[in-house]
């Protein structure tokens, strides 16, 4: 099997895997970073969702053999800092139910708040539109980023 | 502090306590502190543990064990917030920790909404239990009477001198003192955690990423499956052919398990991959004949003949005026999945003789049964650990997924974790029934229902599942027809069962997630037909029942029901009473077109007692949104027998641009404990449709609207 060195969460991690792997079975079966959730497969769900060059991607749709020198960032890696607004937020509105969706909203907030002043309601309902929560906290993931960018002026 | 030897006390289902050589179970799962642990064995150190839900340690460390499945309502926090009001622990310094199966924790079957309801007696009874003890032990060492005593936040406190012992530094004492039988419960006035918003516990270890799913679960050694099954249900294989997935990297054996084959390879990956090589001859039946469409022309066909009366009061429809004008309406349902996000999943090691299982599951002592019954293991070897879910909704009372699990790794003597794909998951599964409703109904000229008529046609989960053929009366399909809040001069309830091949579920609310759809939906057009406004219509016709005309009301006055809206926009309302609770849902929706925009929903729930505000007011907005889900797209549908639907693409879940608004009351109350997650559902898809013809003149009688 080939071997990918991959950067994630400013780490360099080799693996021997076979090069359709998708980056989300890497992260989980291979580096244990379980934090990313297998839902649907094929992008359709949005909770395997990682930044990889500060974009949101889905990880279930990306290959390994893609990745080489790209920054790869999961939600451990965000959550090495616990005192990051996004989770502040989250807490303060209580985003999360069962919480297995809400690494993958998170992500998707984090490529918004790391590249916008404040993004538009449109470019918040885009982004979070691909992300599904089945127990129904869309109306506090809304109260957490509208909070999460308001305080940011 | 001296090691000894500790008194275990078993806590009994029924609330009394007794002494016992009971060693405390290790313990696996997720704690409070985002920390995943296994072998926590309490015998290690000093641990004052007066019944299965309390331990305290030398250091004050408080534990608090959680014996219902934590799958996003939220007893991870509402659970031991009654232990730690009445033992008077600091809320933030408490630990939290799933229990495994266990005969000792009385139903750990989560569902129902029972989890706060039919525990909160019991668990105010543990903590008390352990804080009376503390009270008699400190009492023993200052050699003063209990009396005089009284705790807080950790500390038994002496009223008179001041001096102060920490609930740890109790604890040797406490663990060799008899168990009281009788323990005085706090006064609700008294409550200081009942009744706040409390943050919960799950909330950091699940967004930090750390919190332990049964996916998630890696144990050492470890192989990954993926299982192949017959799309038609019920049936296996006759020959398979497993050469082009041998040649899966990463493949290293495979299984037969109960007529399904299961790949077994070195990642969840290649046994994906290696799944979809395997070629199967699958069984064939009499149910390849089976269709959406032929099911439904036969329940038509059905709607009018005369079924099995399942209750019939007052004036039959023959006795009714003529003069009245009786109306008529037809409603119809679907089969639905539950489509949590988590796709079932489970991990087995069969070692020396015993089976440890990790599931995310809402019934571990199910799953414990009935993998004892399939590898004839007694239930004493074979250990059940629950992990936090990604939604359950019912769907994990099953213990389909586990069975998998634990047979395969019987076979191949590893330890294996099973994950499904989510289109194992969508057409595998297990489905809500479908339902055809024939409502017959007249208003008289006093604006009273003096007729109303349900005639139900469905499938019996319970009949399936235990193979008994109930009676309509019988088979469940009738709750939430044969109890409607209305006075009536004449009431007739009528069903019909259908038996198929299609395996049924429990899902969230059950059949008060189709039947109050057309009773409420009914009323509405009763209203109509009398020309009243269907809210001053339901008042002026509910039984005498305040708690319900309260929520009504309320929901009424949220929503500005009278006031005037823009053209093309509406609301309508229905009432729900079940769980022992009371809830109105308004919904105001703008149709333009076919096209249905649903702009907000008010919902207004009287569950009693609140344990913790934030999380009902959760589990509202949840309920509101998991049944608008359903009424605007949820549908399985079957050609030859076997599912259409495969992924989120066919089977869309509502989504965050799609959410109304959504304002929750909760009624201030100190009636008795209601229960809360399923009953936000009945209501809803009512309320929708009923506001749908309000905006627009048309009638929905058919879920989903998007269908």
């Amino acid at each position: 099997m080939p071997e990918y060195k991959l950067k994630i969460n400013g780490e360099v991690k080799t693996v021997n895997t076979d090069a359709d792997t998708p980056l989300l079975w890497v992260l989980r079966d291979e580096l244990g970073l379980t934090g990313t959730k297998f839902g649907c497969g094929k992008g359709l769900c949005g909770s395997c969702t990682v930044l990889i060059n500060d974009e949101a991607e889905r990880s279930c749709s990306v290959e390994v053999s893609k990745l080489q020198d790209k920054e790869i960032l999961t939600i451990e890696g965000l959550a090495r800092d616990r005192e990051h607004p996004i989770f502040k937020s989250w807490i303060e509105f209580e985003a999360s139910q069962c919480g297995y969706c809400q690494p993958g909203q998170i992500m998707t907030v984090l490529s918004l708040f790391n590249k916008h002043g404040k993004p538009s309601d449109a470019d918040i309902e885009t982004a979070l539109t691909g992300v599904l929560c089945r127990c129904g906290t869309y109306p506090r993931i809304k109260k957490a980023v509208d909070q999460l960018f308001e305080n940011r002026g | 502090m001296k090691r000894r030897d500790f008194i275990k006390i078993v806590s009994l289902s029924g609330g009394g306590l007794i002494l016992a050589g009971f060693v405390p179970s290790v313990f696996a799962g997720n704690d409070s502190n985002g920390n995943n642990f296994q072998g926590d064995d309490p015998d290690k150190k000093g641990v004052f543990a007066p019944g299965v839900f309390v331990r305290i340690d030398s250091t004050g460390l408080v534990t608090i064990i959680v014996a219902k499945s934590e799958m996003g309502q939220g007893v991870y926090t509402a659970l031991p917030m009654i232990v730690a009001e009445e033992l008077d622990v600091d809320w933030e310094k408490i630990v939290i920790q799933q229990a495994p199966a266990g005969k000792e924790f009385g139903s750990q079957t989560t569902g129902g909404s029972t989890s706060v309801r039919f525990s909160f007696d019991n668990l105010r009874k543990a903590g008390a239990t352990a804080r009376m003890m503390l009270i008699s032990a400190a009492a023993l060492v200052w050699k003063t009477e209990g009396s005089n005593l009284y705790t807080e936040n950790g500390f038994v406190i002496d009223r008179i001198s001041g001096k102060k012992l920490s609930y740890g530094e109790l604890v040797d004492t406490a663990s060799g003192l008899p168990v009281p039988s009788d323990v005085k419960l706090k006064d609700p006035k008294d409550y200081k955690l009942i009744g706040k918003k409390t943050h919960r516990k799950d909330t950091p270890p699940k967004i930090y990423g750390t919190a332990l799913f049964g996916i998630d679960v890696k144990l050492p050694g470890m192989l990954y499956a993926a299982v192949k099954r017959n799309p038609l249900a019920g049936l296996g294989f006759n020959s398979y052919d497993f050469a082009d997935a041998m040649k899966v990297n990463g493949v290293v054996d495979f299984a037969e398990i109960s007529g399904k084959i299961a790949v077994i390879a070195k990642s969840t990956w290649q046994a994906f991959k290696a799944a979809e090589k395997i070629a199967v001859d699958w069984q064939k039946g009499p149910a390849n004949e089976m269709s959406t469409q032929k099911l439904r022309e036969f329940c038509i066909s059905k709607l009018d003949e005369p079924m099995e009366v399942i209750k019939s009061e007052g004036k039959s429809r023959s006795e009714i005026d003529k003069n009245l004008k009786m109306i008529q309406a037809d409603f119809e349902l679907p089969y639905l999945a539950h489509a949590p996000i988590e796709p079932m999943n489970c991990t087995a090691e069969f070692k020396d003789g015993k089976m440890e299982i990790w599931a995310p599951t809402q019934n571990p002592q199910g799953v414990r049964k009935s993998v004892a019954q399939l590898l004839k293991l007694s239930e004493d070897d074979v250990r059940v650990n629950v992990t936090f879910m990604g939604g359950g909704f019912g769907r994990r009372l099953a213990s389909d997924f586990a069975l998998e699990a634990a047979e395969i790794s019987y076979k191949i003597k590893k330890p294996v974790k099973v994950t499904w794909t989510r289109e194992d998951d969508m057409r595998h599964g297990i489905y809500r029934p479908f339902s055809f409703h024939r409502l017959r109904g007249a208003v008289n000229n006093d604006g009273g229902i003096e007729f109303f008529g349900h005639h139900v046609i469905s499938s019996s989960i319970w009949g399936q599942q235990s193979g008994n053929n109930p009676s309509p009366k019988d088979a469940g399909i009738a709750e939430g027809t044969t109890e409607i809040p209305y006075k009536t001069a004449g009431f007739h309830i009528e069903g019909t069962t259908v038996r198929n091949h299609v395996p049924l579920a429990y899902w969230r609310s059950v059949f008060h997630s189709q039947n109050p759809f057309a009773v409420e939906s009914f009323i509405d057009e009763l209203a109509h037909s009398a020309g009243a406004d269907p809210l001053e219509f339901r008042i002026k016709n509910l039984h005498n029942n305040p708690r319900l005309l309260h929520v009504i009301k309320r929901a009424a006055e949220l929503s500005d029901w009278g006031s005037k809206r823009p053209d093309g926009t509406g609301v309508g309302i229905a009432v729900f009473e079940g769980y022992d609770s009371y809830c109105a849902e308004v919904a105001e929706v703008t149709a333009a077109g076919a096209r249905i925009k649903v702009n907000k929903f008010w919902g207004v729930i009287d569950c009693g007692l609140v344990v913790n505000p934030d999380t009902v007011e959760a589990q509202m907005e949840g309920a509101i949104i998991f049944a608008l889900t359903a009424a605007l797209k949820g549908k399985i549908t079957f050609s030859n027998g076997t599912v259409d639907q495969s992924n989120y693409d066919d089977y869309p879940v509502l989504s965050y641009d799609e959410c109304p608004a959504i304002q929750i009351e909760i009624v201030s109350s100190s009636e008795k404990v209601g229960g809360v997650g399923e009953v936000g559902i009945a209501a809803c898809a009512p309320a929708l449709c009923n506001a749908v013809f309000a905006a627009s003149g048309k009638r929905m009688r058919v879920l989903p609207l998007n269908g």
